[in-house]
């Protein structure tokens, strides 16, 4: 049952379907037209059913092919979780928040290991920047991510979290939440790769960075990993910020409300901004960002 | 037309390869993704790397340094792949005919499927092409 609903199938349709969105809000920010719904799914199928999947001369195949699964599997995992426990918050374990923090991340270290694994110098500067972006985004991110947990009272539990914004209302509502949403969305915007934050794959410089030896099967996989992690993006969102999505007749249009509106914040975000240096990456998340989470946490711990 | 068929010739990944072109069929094809034309609308975009490709468009004349270049980029596409002649140059070597320097036009080196001609073709020339390659990848049904 867990396969079909909230597992792999629903997730990888919803996270074709949000990656649709992605490109329809850009072509439309661009004035163009746009490519159809079924563009992304017909993108992916190509790609799995019928293009050769080359594999370079002199790699470790295991190593080559098994990253795109283990970057798969875990988006899917996260998904799931999130998926289970916002549609039955009792259903959650101790420290589920903990595991879907460890479970993002696991694709950007596949990503890593297949781009240094492909022995193609592009590919190891993808891949060693996106280690920098690691680096760099996880400070702010598990920081963000303890003002929601302070202010449910330090449940670990993603249920409980839910559970008490049901009680209390959103943690959005308050200042220490604002804040700590700002710097989870700049988070989250580097983790999908979005621009100003995607010099890991930066098209225009380093071609495709750490993708750039993957052909059929192995990069179908990719694109399906990141679906899933896009659509997963703003449910951990909601999740964290604005009391779970409802799925009762009243709370299901304002989630779906919600989910859109962060959804295609994002997506503006990516499209009115030029890519920075990983060095200013690096910079802005140490710096400003961190010190807003630092507020943040100060503030939650006030009880503001 | 079957199911693989709709499903290659929806979604096209071309690829650049400039092989001694004077920049104007390179300036078009950018031009054929800008707003009045978008070719995003059929799921025509340009891929970063060759290994992401379907299709590859060749720009410019095929000069002897570009000639090993291109055959290994050819190589590297992964099948079912397509080679798309571009402009007066790509297709017939143009002005460059009898130069010393480009001894044999791009479909003696790698199969050619399509020809758009002009120097450079113009966008619309571009989409007429790009409706017969689709029609050229619908016959390729086994």
């Amino acid at each position: 049952m867990f396969l079909v609903f909230p597992g792999f199938l629903f997730s990888a349709v919803m996270g074709l379907l949000v990656g649709w969105v992605d490109r329809k809000v850009t072509a439309r920010l661009q004035w163009r037209v746009g490519p159809p719904w079924y563009q992304n799914f017909i993108d992916v199928v190509k790609l799995i059913l019928y293009k050769e999947t080359l594999v370079p001369e002199g790699v470790s195949k295991a190593m080559f092919l098994g990253m795109p699964v283990l970057c798969a599997a875990s988006a899917t995992l996260v998904s799931t979780i999130i998926c289970v426990v916002n549609s039955t918050p009792a259903v959650g374990f101790m420290g589920d928040l903990i595991v879907v923090v460890y479970l993002l991340i696991i694709p950007p270290l596949a990503l890593m290991l297949g781009g240094f694994s492909s022995e193609n110098p592009l590919a190891s500067l993808g891949a060693s920047r996106e280690m920098k972006l690691v680096l760099s985004y996880e400070l702010p991110f598990i920081m963000a991510l303890i003002v929601p947990v302070i202010k449910s009272g330090y449940a670990i539990k993603l249920g409980d979290i839910i559970l008490r914004q049901a009680e209390t209302g959103s943690i959005i509502a308050s200042p220490s939440g604002v804040i700590s949403f700002i710097v989870m969305l700049l988070c989250f915007q580097a983790k999908l790769g979005f621009v100003p934050f995607d010099m890991a794959e930066a098209e225009t410089e380093i071609m495709a960075g750490a993708y750039i030896e993957y052909s059929g099967k192995a990069l179908g996989i990719f694109k399906l990993a990141k679906a899933i992690l896009t659509f997963a993006a703003p449910v951990i969102l909601i999740t964290l910020y604005f009391g779970g999505i409802k799925l009762n007749s009243e709370g299901f249009m304002s989630s779906l409300l919600e989910y859109i509106m962060i959804l295609v914040l994002m997506i503006v975000i990516k499209n009115t901004n030029p890519r920075v240096r990983i060095d200013q990456a690096m910079g802005f998340f140490w710096g400003p960002v961190s010190g807003l989470a630092v507020i943040a946490i100060l503030l939650a711990i006030l009880g503001k | 037309m079957g199911f693989r068929e709709k499903i290659l010739t929806k979604s096209i990944y071309a690829f650049h390869v400039s092989s001694g072109s004077c920049n104007n069929c390179d300036i078009e094809i950018l031009d054929c993704l800008t707003p009045r034309f978008d070719l995003e609308r059929f799921g025509i975009i340009l891929a970063g790397s060759v290994k992401h490709a379907d299709v590859l468009f060749c720009t410019g004349s095929a000069n002897r340094l570009c000639v090993p270049r291109i055959k290994k980029l050819y190589e590297m596409m992964p099948k079912p792949g397509f080679v798309v002649a571009w402009g007066a140059c790509g297709s017939s070597r143009g002005l460059f005919k009898d130069s010393y320097n480009t001894t044999v036009p791009l479909d003696e080196v790698i199969p050619v499927d399509l020809y758009i001609p002009g120097c450079p073709p113009k966008p619309e020339a571009v989409i007429g092409g790009m409706v017969k390659l689709i029609e050229k990848i619908n016959q390729t049904r086994k």
